[in-house]
């Protein structure tokens, strides 16, 4: 159906399309902590949005509550700052209703696990083309410091003095068991990745998933310090390529075999294995994907960065428009007055 | 033998048996063939919240009462005049409100030793003589079906299947009512299954000639049409009315349709209509839950769809933050809220007008919204289409509430014609000149509506408290204060748009009705009992909650006592009350039923006797 919105949205963009990054800062202060890993991931995001060759008005950034939620303010593009947890129902309805739109979520662990958990599920499960990003710093910050759904067992909070009791989210398996075609996983301090994650997310079709660890330095700094510092990251993290061979270690004297169904760290320096023999990267493969996330909390393991999955599966707003066109090209479409008068009307002279 | 045959202005028909034996289906063609005739038609489904309770049982019963007539009805009716009794249970459940002398078609297959244990029968009651002082006529409809489809290959739960239709066609035959409504309804339900159409053809054309030929059916009745004005009639639900007036709505805003909803009883329906409307290019979401349902409508409303969710009682406490931060991001969004018993799980299948404080009140902050109420099934339809156009305008949230009563009762509608209906005007923002989110219309307070799309009107909107006119998030103490009262002022200036209440009846005097929703139909007819008996009684009937109708006050001033029946512990009492700071007297009833108009009668003659 041509309705307004087509008459006034479809107007060509007149402005260039070759964006700087400058072109997507709101022009307001930034709020966040010193040191807060935010600033890497909004600088990201304004470097990434202004290579996708989409007009800034097509843009929208939907956000709950948190510090990560501020995020939308900071975006010169299309925006709601909404409520705790909802930024994930709000971002379904728009993309549902504007499937020209490309649409970003700004979320974190508290907001999208915790009190947003059951939209979280059921948005992956439906796969609407969104983009997620999780900022989880493990802890929820905006309320000044109590454990969140990613807080480590024994993580000291301001809600766990004595330590945290319950076991974390894997970010990674809860998505990929819900049903979300594109997962992964990067951290802010690694920007590079960081950008090609979102860039590969912005052109996937479907639910796109990336878990950014983020740094609190107020209620939770140097969290992922144990893996993630330079002088450790390349012996306790992983970065999954697609097509090749899991290999990792300071020198790639590492790589990652499988012993049935659960992976093992093998040395390619003392002779007994070659890179033949590793695991090979498949964002095809969804059981893989399953294996991979599961490496998250092993400690024997190096932390799986990169993605998980990439599938194409059909989405619920290209559903429903190929339902719509399917019934509005029968004969009796938007026949408004036929829908007034039912099946069982009569006549009173 | 020819027989006598009465005429009558108004009849009550209840359909009563279990569950599973049709008798929903069996009301809604009654009903359909007596609004084809021409007869004014009212009605009521009054089934269990147990969607197959076990057979036979007392709280398994499942009734649908019509009510029609040659003159106006509004009402269910208060009374039976005929009560069709499939089993023991329904007869027990139901016959207290049968008349006096009353008609009982009851089959007695439905009476056997297991049914009269489970209705807590000591002996048969159609053969007890307890009955004396109503008409009885027993039938063994089991049998009769039995023999007619005999040939048949259907097995016998086909054949039991097919008893309600015998009723039907023996009620068709007692009031002179053709079966081509329900042959034809049949013809397209049973397209593909030749036997099924064949055997149910056969006995409803069976109950039919069964009337003729038991002699003791010695009075058949007529029930003249009804005056109705010209034109098209159907007999529309009031969740099909509001899932039209979604509709119809947006085709008149030109704009698309979005609903996202979650089901709860007695609202889903409107979700069923409207996620079967893909040929109006309506999209939908079923949420996870119902706070998905309200937050996927915001999100469509952000995107410049007519966005609407729809829910009851416990789904509009899961919504109420939502609906505050729709208020805050002044966007357009219908709630429609039929109303059940309450509070928690309450009495789901049951009607109640308990959340209008709610839809008032329900809300943290101060986060004023408009509320309308449709008094009728069909004015669900003209409500809703109202709630649409003032959401567009004023660019805010309203709630429609409409009950259980409404949403599943039916009456006829007089088809409006899409060509009929006046253009619904929307506020588009488009200049990137002169556009600030959050600019106002002078005379409506409005915002102006500025969807993604549109280059240079790129927008950060939120529930952080916002700065007048720019919309940038603002904690200063003023700005707060001035506005919250924008915010409340906008919803005050719809009194400016809304049509006056009206008063049927001397505009002064000693008492004035004041009513409000789904207990018009019981008012009305109140009032026409109470006038033939020589009193003077006024009526007003608020269509619009929040704000209220700008002449009200100077209605309520003009009369010694204000009468107040509705369907809650005195809730719009309560409002009225604080508001004008006028005393008036509730008639409440919390019963789970819609209101009767004997009990509006009873009232009436007590505050007149005083």
């Amino acid at each position: 159906m041509h309705s307004l919105v087509d008459d006034i949205v479809v107007k060509q963009h007149v402005g260039t399309l070759e964006y700087t990054p400058k072109d997507f800062k709101a022009g307001i202060d930034v709020r966040w902590c010193a040191g807060c890993g935010g600033y890497s991931i909004l600088a990201q995001t304004q470097r990434v949005v202004a290579t996708l060759g989409i007009p800034r008005e097509k843009l929208a950034f939907i956000s709950g509550i948190g510090c990560s939620s501020r995020f939308p303010y900071y975006m010169n593009v299309y925006g709601v700052h909404s409520m705790h947890g909802r930024a994930l129902p709000i971002a379904s309805g728009l993309k549902t209703a504007r499937p020209d739109l490309s649409i970003w979520v700004a979320t974190g662990d508290g907001d999208c696990m915790s009190i947003g958990g059951n939209h979280l599920i059921h948005a992956c499960r439906r796969n609407i083309n969104l983009n997620v990003m999780m900022f989880n710093n493990e802890v929820y910050s905006l309320t000044k410091g109590q454990y969140s759904p990613t807080s480590q067992p024994g993580q000291i909070t301001k809600s766990s003095p004595l330590g945290v009791l319950d076991n974390p989210f894997n970010p990674a398996a809860l998505v990929l068991g819900s049903g979300a075609s594109f997962v992964a996983r990067t951290i802010d301090g690694d920007g590079k990745h960081m950008q090609y994650l979102m860039e590969r997310a912005a052109k996937h079709n479907g639910f796109s998933f990336i878990e950014i660890y983020t740094n609190c330095p107020i209620f939770n700094d140097g969290a992922f310090d144990f893996f993630a510092q330079k002088s450790l990251r390349s012996d306790k993290t992983i970065v999954l390529e697609h097509g090749k061979p899991m290999i990792f270690g300071t020198n790639n004297d590492k790589g990652i075999k499988l012993d049935g169904f659960t992976p093992t760290v093998v040395s390619l320096s003392d002779g007994s294995n070659s890179a033949d023999d590793l695991l090979v990267h498949n964002e095809k493969d969804t059981t893989l994907a399953f294996i991979l996330a599961n490496m998250t909390y092993h400690h024997e393991l190096p932390r799986p960065m990169g993605i998980f999955q990439a599938i194409d599966i059909k989405t619920y707003e290209d559903a429903t428009t190929a339902q719509i066109e399917h019934y509005t090209s029968l004969p009796d479409a938007y026949d408004y007055d036929k829908l007034l008068r039912g099946e069982d009307c009569w006549e009173i002279e | 033998m020819s027989k006598q045959i009465q005429k009558l202005e108004e009849v009550t028909i209840r359909f009563a048996g279990d569950s599973g034996d049709g008798m929903q289906l069996t009301g809604s063609q009654f009903s359909n063939t007596s609004g084809a005739f021409g007869n004014d038609v009212n009605t009521f489904p009054d089934y269990p919240s147990e969607i197959r309770a076990p057979e036979g049982t007392l709280y398994g019963v499942s009734a649908y009462q019509v009510h029609f007539g040659s003159k106006p009805v509004s009402t269910p009716g208060n009374q039976i005049d005929i009560l069709i009794a499939m089993n023991a249970s329904s007869l027990k459940v139901n016959l207290a409100a049968l008349k006096k002398n009353g008609i009982i078609i009851a089959n007695t297959a439905g009476f056997g030793d297991k049914n009269l244990k489970l209705a807590k029968y000591e002996s048969n009651p159609l053969t007890d003589d307890s009955l004396k002082s109503f008409q009885l006529f027993a039938i063994d409809i089991n049998t009769m079906v039995s023999e007619i489809l005999k040939e048949t290959k259907l097995s016998p739960k086909n054949i039991d299947r097919t008893k309600n239709l015998f009723a039907l066609g023996l009620m068709y035959w007692l009031f002179g009512l053709p079966l081509d409504t329900t042959e034809k309804w049949l013809k397209t339900k049973f397209k593909k299954k030749q036997d099924i159409l064949d055997a149910n053809l056969a006995v409803l054309k069976a109950g039919h000639a069964y009337g003729e030929i038991r002699e003791d059916f010695a009075i058949r009745y007529e029930v003249s049409s009804a005056k109705l004005k010209k034109g098209t009639y159907r007999n529309i639900t009031g969740n099909e009315a509001a899932a039209i007036g979604l509709v119809v709505a947006a085709k008149k805003a030109n704009l698309p349709l979005f609903l996202g909803s979650y089901p709860i009883t007695p609202a889903t329906e409107i979700l069923h209509f409207i996620s079967g409307y893909k040929k109006y290019g309506v999209k939908h979401l079923q949420g996870e839950d119902e706070i998905a349902g309200i937050c996927s409508a915001i999100g469509a409303s952000f995107g410049g769809n007519l966005a609407a969710t729809t829910t009851s009682g416990p789904g509009l406490s899961l919504k109420v933050e939502a609906m505050g931060l729709a208020v805050i991001l002044e966007l357009p969004l219908v709630i429609i809220n039929v109303q059940r018993g309450g509070p928690s799980t309450g009495l789901p299948t049951k009607p109640e007008q308990s959340d209008l404080l709610m839809a008032m009140f329900g809300r943290h902050g101060e986060a004023p919204m408009p509320i309308l109420a449709a008094d009728s099934a069909s004015d669900c339809f003209d409500m809703t289409f109202e709630a649409a156009r003032i959401a567009l305008k004023y660019m805010t949230p309203v709630i429609m509430l409409s009950d259980g009563y409404l949403a599943q009762g039916t009456n006829p509608w007089r088809v409006t014609k899409l060509e009929d209906l006046p253009d619904i005007s929307v506020n588009f923002a488009t200049d990137p000149e002169t556009f600030q989110p959050y600019k106002r219309d002078p005379e409506t307070l409005a915002r102006m509506w500025a969807i993604p799309g549109i280059e240079g009107l790129e927008h950060r909107i939120g529930g952080l408290e916002k700065e007048d006119v720019t919309g940038l998030v603002s904690m200063e103490a003023k700005n707060h204060e001035k506005m919250v009262k924008l915010r409340a002022e906008k919803v005050e200036r719809i009194a400016n748009d809304i049509p006056e209440a009206t008063i049927d009846g001397p505009e002064e005097g000693d008492i004035l009705v004041l009513g409000w929703g789904s207990t018009r139909g019981a008012i009305e007819e109140a009032i026409e009992k109470v006038r033939s008996e020589g009193n003077v009684i006024s009526y007003c009937h608020l269509k619009y909650l929040n704000p209220f109708p700008r002449n009200l006050e100077k209605i309520l001033s003009s009369f010694k006592r204000i009468i107040v029946p509705e369907l809650n512990n005195g809730q719009l009492s309560w409002m009225i009350q604080a508001k004008f700071l006028i005393k008036v007297h509730g008639l409440n009833k919390i019963q789970g039923t819609p209101m009767n108009a004997h009990e509006v009668e009873n009232k009436l003659n007590e505050l007149l006797n005083q």
